[in-house]
């Protein structure tokens, strides 16, 4: 990897309160091009906060984002340029089909209609879900709907994924297909992708992995890195040692 | 990022509000009773009760549901404005809100697009009322017809803004009902909607003074000397001024560092 080329991801000393209740304590990480870093967090740890200010639906006061080199604050278009984002409830447009929910979103990136269609196309075929494409969302499974999700993040080719526990409520072959299928793209498209979830089945050996716990950082790096600095045997021993046993 | 690049996000987000609207058959429908209810019904009632005096635009006595085909027209757009905020709020608690928010473009651009959204919604709607309106023998000149239209958009957007300012300050779905109370009832009633400010004069002075600089009295009568085919100043200045407050504050509101958004906890 050229050595400048900027982090897909860069977040350092952010902090965050609701109401003078920190919810992100000095959190500094970051992420590069091609990897898949695991957010790994019980339940109110500060992970969907973290998605939001990475959004910039919050503001951060204290700390810095930037997404490929552009400060979310002072160069917000051309970050959020950079950022395709599955949020952990739906956001799709139930009384629209598959085709139209997608269309919209390429109206709001600025693409051309006729780049649009083929994008499109090669997006929902990768996902098995062009056959589909008339349909109304609300006739699809929960499963079919996470597929058209991340397609629709995929389509104005941005350079951060970011997935909010996408898995969440599905079954298992539905799950796995996911996260196979979002694996393969970090690798196959040099894609940079941060997955919050509480469920370490989903990381692979490769995996980059940030453990948050009550706002703060607890661990992060690689699962081998991460596993010598816990002594422990598996992630699933690691977690739970860094959250202190926090219900997930 | 260049200006084809704000016109595809408008025109998408114009197209989905259009055609939401247009096949979900019971708002529209709806969107008509509520008005068409209160011409058919109400003003055919109150038409014995109350006599109106000649005053601009009118040159004539006029029937009483003449009188308030304007008003109607108005609550409309008033009704209009809410339920697009009502579907911000409710955008916002099931996600799809976020998705508009995260796109690179400035938010007052995005907020701007969702109200002109908005407006066409309630214009089209006006349009199938005096359709309606005209075979109850209720005619404007022609031109009044196409000079409406303008207002129209001036007025959707002053009442689709306000809309827009409270949904930033609205926490929860639920808590929306109480406020439709609280501002659409208020401001309809005590307009010129219904009846004019002389009369009103005549039994409350207060009342008077409270309806005259109600933002909603002066787009109803824009409307309705629009609708004769004359121009209003007052009424044009006032609805400008209260769209341009409304407006600012809102992109304050949706603001996530200034507004309500940084407040709440959700976006």
């Amino acid at each position: 990897m050229n050595i400048n080329t900027p982090s897909a991801l860069c977040i350092e000393q952010l902090s965050y309160a609701y109401s003078g209740k920190i919810a992100l304590d000095q959190v500094s990480f970051s992420i590069q091009p091609g990897e898949c870093t695991l957010l790994l967090g019980p339940n109110g740890a500060g992970k969907s906060t973290l998605f939001s200010l990475i959004t910039r639906l919050y503001d951060s006061r204290e700390g810095q984002i930037s997404l490929c080199g552009y400060d979310i604050k002072r160069q917000t278009r051309l970050a959020l340029a950079k950022l395709g984002v599955v949020f952990q409830q739906s956001t799709l447009d139930m009384d629209l089909t598959v085709m139209q929910n997608l269309l919209y979103h390429t109206a709001l990136h600025g693409i051309a209609r006729k780049v649009a269609l083929p994008r499109i196309q090669q997006e929902l075929e990768r996902l098995n879900m062009f056959e589909r494409r008339f349909e109304k969302i609300r006739q699809l499974n929960g499963g079919h709907r996470r597929r058209v999700e991340i397609a629709r993040a995929l389509l104005h080719k941005p350079a951060l994924l970011l997935l909010d526990e996408p898995t969440v409520g599905l079954d298992v072959p539905s799950r796995l297909a996911i996260v196979d299928y979002v694996h393969q793209l970090a690798m196959e498209e040099n894609l940079a992708v941060l997955w919050a979830s509480h469920l370490i089945d989903e990381i692979f050996p490769d995996d980059h992995l940030v453990v948050l716990s009550k706002g703060c950082i607890k661990a992060k790096g690689t699962v081998t890195e991460v596993l010598a600095a816990t002594e422990c045997a598996s992630i699933k021993e690691a977690f739970y040692n860094l959250t202190q046993g926090e219900s997930s | 990022m260049n200006w084809l690049h704000y016109w595809r996000a408008m025109s998408g987000i114009i197209g989905r509000e259009l055609w939401r609207f247009i096949t979900q058959r019971e708002r529209f429908i709806s969107a008509l009773v509520r008005p068409l209810i209160w011409l058919f019904v109400f003003a055919a009632g109150f038409r014995a009760a109350l006599g109106l005096a000649i005053t601009p635009p009118y040159e004539t006595y006029i029937l009483y549901e003449v009188y308030i085909t304007p008003g109607l027209i108005g609550m409309i757009q008033l009704f209009n404005g809410m339920q697009s905020s009502l579907s911000m709020v409710y955008d916002r608690e099931m996600g799809s809100m976020r998705i508009l928010m995260v796109c690179p473009l400035p938010r007052w651009f995005l907020l701007l697009s969702k109200l002109l959204a908005g407006t066409f919604v309630s214009i089209l709607q006006v349009y199938v009322f005096l359709g309606i309106a005209w075979f109850y023998d209720i005619h404007a000149p022609w031109q009044g017809y196409l000079w409406v239209m303008p207002t129209l958009i001036l007025s959707g957007l002053m009442l689709g803004a306000l809309g827009l300012l409270m949904s930033s300050f609205i926490k929860q779905l639920e808590n929306f009902a109480g406020v439709m109370n609280f501002v659409i009832f208020p401001m309809f009633f005590m307009s010129t909607a219904l009846y004019p400010l002389w009369k009103m004069k005549e039994s409350s002075a207060l009342l008077a003074t409270l309806a005259e600089y109600n933002p909603f009295s002066q787009a109803v009568e824009l409307i309705r000397f629009a609708l004769y085919a004359q121009f209003d100043q007052q009424a044009f200045f006032y609805t400008l001024g209260a769209f341009i407050v409304f407006m600012a504050a809102a992109i304050v509101g949706y603001n996530p560092s200034k507004g309500m958004m940084s407040k709440k906890g959700g976006a």
